[in-house]
């Protein structure tokens, strides 16, 4: 009786944390502007890659005895990921991409000429780098 | 009943694998490219742990782990190369 | 909390490193403690001139409940977030937000900065260390106003009790 509902739940994350993820880059395509498309792998992705997590960890808990190992990969997700939506924001800005003409507010990070260390032709398309 | 929340959930992150490599494809933006290779890494760490579901191994997690820690820097480390052009300053 | 003495200068990060030790080899056995308290007490003596200064924890209590709260925010963020996207007709209302930050010290407006990240539709983009804000995107935002405000009283007020005060 347990094991049946324990399956229950498995199947769940797993099939919500597909879902989810799928969510996720499907706003990485089909939204407008690079800050729109920050949100849906920031959250959303996170999140269905730690249901998917959990799934296993309860899979494998009911099999062979108590595991925790990715526990630990979770926090790390839900720790790392805000800090690499942060940087990669910031980076959006240096470079000036510009927002959807929907968006108001317009920070002042866009509107004065370029600091002193950027690099020449990276921000659009056809870089030479890597 | 796992085995089919198994397929389902596979097929999903395959299909948002092939989404993501669409945005590496046609990004506009250097950051947009480096965002799609992100979000990809994540789904990897995914698709990892349903294949250890799906071959019953536990050792699969190991390599779930190695992927998230080196994303995760390779990640900051090429935004601290778009914000300043160097990686050590 | 516990206070650093010369061989154990950060024990928070010392009694992290040990359990995150043994959860990852999965055993106490004695030799299992060993190894990884030896870790737990050189790895913090060698990386310490790469650490800021540690904050403190003064309500340690509050801080679980604050998590547990951001825990019910992450799962409303994203049925929010999928709806958004999925809606066909795309009706969004982006917009850039900036937010006077009143924390001080770096580590708590790390936390803050992560979790506004993380909850209902907005990403910090960029902190401004001279004016003391904070840039936000909001993906759909209706009362601009209304978010500054509901962030400072949700996320901030908690942790500026945990860490300051």
């Amino acid at each position: 009786m347990l094991d049946s509902i324990l399956e229950g739940v498995i199947a769940f994350m797993l099939v919500a944390g597909g879902a989810f993820a799928f969510i996720g880059s499907l706003g990485l395509t089909h939204l407008k502007d690079f800050y729109m498309r920050l949100h849906g792998p920031s959250k959303t992705t996170t999140l269905g890659v730690g249901c998917t997590l959990i799934g296993s960890l309860i899979y494998f808990s009911l099999r062979e005895g108590p595991v925790v190992q990715e526990f630990l990969i979770t926090i790390f997700a839900f720790i790392t990921t805000p800090v690499s939506a942060h940087m990669l924001a910031k980076s959006a800005l240096h470079h000036k991409l510009e927002p959807d003409p929907r968006t108001r507010g317009r920070p002042m990070e866009l509107e004065n000429e370029r600091p002193k260390h950027t690099i020449e032709e990276a921000p659009q398309g056809k870089s030479p780098l890597p | 009943m796992i085995d089919i929340a198994l397929w389902i959930a596979l097929a999903l992150f395959c299909a948002a694998v092939a989404l993501n490599f669409y945005r590496v494809v046609i990004g506009p933006s250097l950051p947009d490219r480096i965002l799609a290779v992100d979000t990809m890494y994540m789904n990897s760490i995914a698709l990892i742990v349903l294949f250890g579901i799906w071959l019953n191994g536990k050792n699969y997690f190991e390599a779930a782990l190695l992927i998230a820690m080196l994303g995760f820097v390779s990640t900051v480390a090429v935004c601290k190369y778009l914000l300043r052009g160097d990686i050590i300053e | 909390m516990i206070p650093p003495t010369r061989w154990l200068p950060m024990p928070v990060l010392s009694l992290l490193l040990l359990i995150v030790w043994l959860l990852l080899q999965q055993s106490i056995a004695l030799g299992q403690w060993i190894l990884g308290g030896a870790l737990a007490i050189v790895i913090p003596v060698v990386c310490r001139p790469f650490w800021e200064r540690q904050p403190t924890i003064k309500r340690p209590w509050k801080l679980i409940v604050y998590i547990l709260r951001a825990l019910k925010d992450i799962v409303v963020a994203n049925l929010q977030v999928s709806k958004l996207i999925l809606d066909p007709r795309g009706r969004m209302r982006p917009a850039f937000v900036e937010y006077p930050l009143t924390l001080k010290e770096n580590f708590p407006i790390t936390i803050l900065a992560s979790t506004i990240t993380l909850t209902p539709g907005t990403v910090s983009a960029h902190l401004r260390l001279d004016g003391r804000t904070l840039l936000i995107h909001a993906l759909d935002v209706a009362d601009i106003d209304n978010l500054v405000d509901e962030i400072h009283q949700r996320y901030e007020r908690p942790l500026m009790e945990i860490f300051e005060s």
